[in-house]
């Protein structure tokens, strides 16, 4: 079988130069514009393991291949270049700027014309053309996240990494952006993502990583896991 | 008649005056102001920075003086200030390279960034002096007044005269330039609005693929041009000594602090709030009452709240009412 799009293959590693490990061996995939999702309890390494694919912790061992190209060694910015997106959980849009302005500094690396990436942006959220001159601070949290995920599109990525993305809105905003997130991947962009909503996200999801203490735990597609006992017992309230 | 007396001596003691100190400080705390929401300190080597551009300025304006050089009316200062401008760049530049961007490197709290500016300002306070000395300079040329006392009197054939300086005159149309195009730099280019993204999330920027050192270099530049020209006017409007740019930190910061640290709308009201209150309560009121109040209320004494040797008492004073009660600013900065 050929190498998956994206992968974090037996990533061991933790924070800072001589921090404690937080991941050990763990191995996290997603194939070309598939919707990959990582569950798990509090403090499991969920974050930390898609962080570690972005690039923005020490690996001590394992390697992260994009498109079959190493590139373990890249700070998360070269990622940036090379066609990962990331949605950080907090602080991932600037709030004094407007709407507009935030896509067009999310294509800052652009050198070709942004205007039409922009407005596929407006056509995949209709809401931000219609705020688009207003600040992006003072929109609603779920407005927020589909600015913060606009952003990261502007860069035209191959991947698109989101923390949380649900993290803080309402269920009914929550399915909308599922349902967009869903768009976005039928584009061709493959989707990692982080879920606090264990049970949405694995519904959506073409694959899935439950992670337990920085290690995998069960990995399968969305619907396996769903229908897995054990991960049903241990992790979706039965 | 007494009224527009009244309204005239008002303008000619209190509104111009401080009109053009409010566009000085405006121009001079858009500087801190800056620096604070992009490099993330207080820059306390801002005012002999100041100085410095002055200084260089002065020189340049002697030079060509003495080749003849004259853009009569105007002030020659006028055609050196580029070479202030590129000078002072330059210098911050070099401070910028051999000083703070170590302490970037190693990510370094914002109270040593102030600590180490607290050093830049006694170096720059140091070749100052060694440079051009410490007592007053003068190098305003060109005609003094765009409106003379005693013309308006003529003219007006009321008895308060209404004086308005060229260099109050230069002030103010510098000042509605510099705030104008500053605004549009930041508001609509891609550099300048790449420094209002770091500004608000550094993090973010960081991941947008904007070049924190591109922008930083880029603030200093604007900085260098700002306290430059803010140096100038001052000095063209009263008259340049060292010592007197290292107090003006104190209104500066002030206009800074009162506006909202960070945002640049709030320097600039910052500046004016500072200049009017500086001036409105050191200015003797008694003619001006004389003109509006019966005989009989006329007040005894100069109605002076406070002797202007006092003047800085009022920066102080409004800086700890805004940081007791709107620790942010009158604009939404942030919080010190």
């Amino acid at each position: 079988m050929a190498d998956p799009f994206l992968i974090g293959d037996g990533m061991t590693g933790g924070y800072g130069k001589n921090g404690p490990d937080i991941l050990h061996d763990c191995t996290i995939s997603v194939e070309k514009g598939e919707i990959a999702v990582i569950v798990g309890p509090n403090g499991a390494g969920k974050s930390t393991g898609m962080k570690a694919v972005f690039g923005m912790l020490n690996l001590r061992q394992g390697s992260v291949k994009l498109g079959g190209e190493d590139i373990t060694k890249l700070s998360p910015q070269a990622r940036v270049r090379k066609g990962m997106g990331f949605v950080p959980q907090t602080h991932n849009i600037f709030g004094s700027m407007s709407v507009e302005e935030n896509l067009e500094m999310g294509g800052f690396i652009r050198t070709d014309d942004i205007s039409e990436t922009i407005e596929q942006v407006y056509e995949l959220f209709p809401i931000l053309r219609e705020k688009r001159l207003q600040a992006a601070g003072e929109l609603s949290g779920g407005q927020r996240q589909q600015v913060a995920v606009g952003r990261a599109l502007m860069t035209k990525p191959s991947v698109l990494m989101l923390d949380e993305p649900t993290a803080g809105v309402s269920p009914i905003v929550m399915d909308e952006l599922f349902d967009r997130i869903i768009e976005v991947a039928r584009t061709g962009i493959s989707i990692l993502m982080v879920e606090q909503n264990a049970r949405q996200a694995l519904e959506i999801a073409d694959k899935g990583y439950v992670l337990v203490q920085g290690a995998n735990a069960h990995t399968g597609t969305g619907k396996e896991l769903l229908a897995d006992p054990e991960v049903r017992q241990s992790f979706l309230g039965g | 008649m007494d009224f527009l007396n009244a309204i005239v001596a008002l303008a000619n003691f209190v509104l111009i005056p401080a009109i053009s100190y409010g566009s000085q400080l405006a121009i001079g705390a858009l500087g801190v102001t800056l620096i604070y929401g992009i490099l993330r300190f207080s820059n306390f080597a801002h005012g002999d920075s100041m100085a410095f551009g002055a200084m260089v300025t002065i020189l340049v304006t002697w030079w060509m003086q003495s080749l003849g050089v004259s853009i009569h009316p105007l002030p020659t200062a006028l055609l050196a200030l580029p070479f202030g401008i590129a000078a002072t760049s330059l210098m911050v530049l070099t401070t910028d390279r051999v000083v703070y961007r170590f302490y970037r490197r190693v990510k370094a709290k914002p109270i040593v960034f102030v600590m180490a500016s607290i050093g830049v300002m006694f170096i720059m306070n140091g070749i100052v002096r060694f440079i051009i000395g410490p007592g007053d300079q003068r190098f305003a040329d060109g005609a003094r007044f765009i409106m003379k006392a005693r013309d308006f009197k003529e003219m007006t054939g009321l008895r308060e005269g209404l004086a308005f300086k060229t260099s109050q005159g230069i002030t103010i149309i510098a000042a509605v330039l510099i705030v104008a195009l500053l605004f549009w730099f930041l508001n609509h280019t891609r550099t300048g609005k790449s420094m209002r993204a770091f500004s608000d999330n550094e993090d973010l920027a960081l991941l947008s693929g904007i070049n924190p050192e591109r922008v930083v270099m880029v603030t200093w530049i604007i900085v260098a041009a700002l306290i430059t020209i803010a140096g100038v006017l001052y000095g063209l409007d009263k008259s340049f000594k060292p010592f007197t740019y290292f107090q003006l930190l104190l209104p500066i910061f002030a206009s800074a602090i009162v506006g909202g640290l960070g945002n640049p709308l709030g320097a600039i009201a910052g500046g004016f709030v500072i200049a009017f209150s500086e001036v409105t309560v050191t200015y003797a009121w008694k003619k001006i009452a004389v003109y509006l109040l019966p005989d009989a209320l006329e007040p005894s004494g100069l109605a002076q709240l406070l002797s202007t040797d006092y003047k800085f008492a009022v920066s102080f004073v409004i800086l700890i009412v805004v940081l007791l009660f709107k620790p942010t600013g009158l604009f939404k900065g942030q919080s010190v």
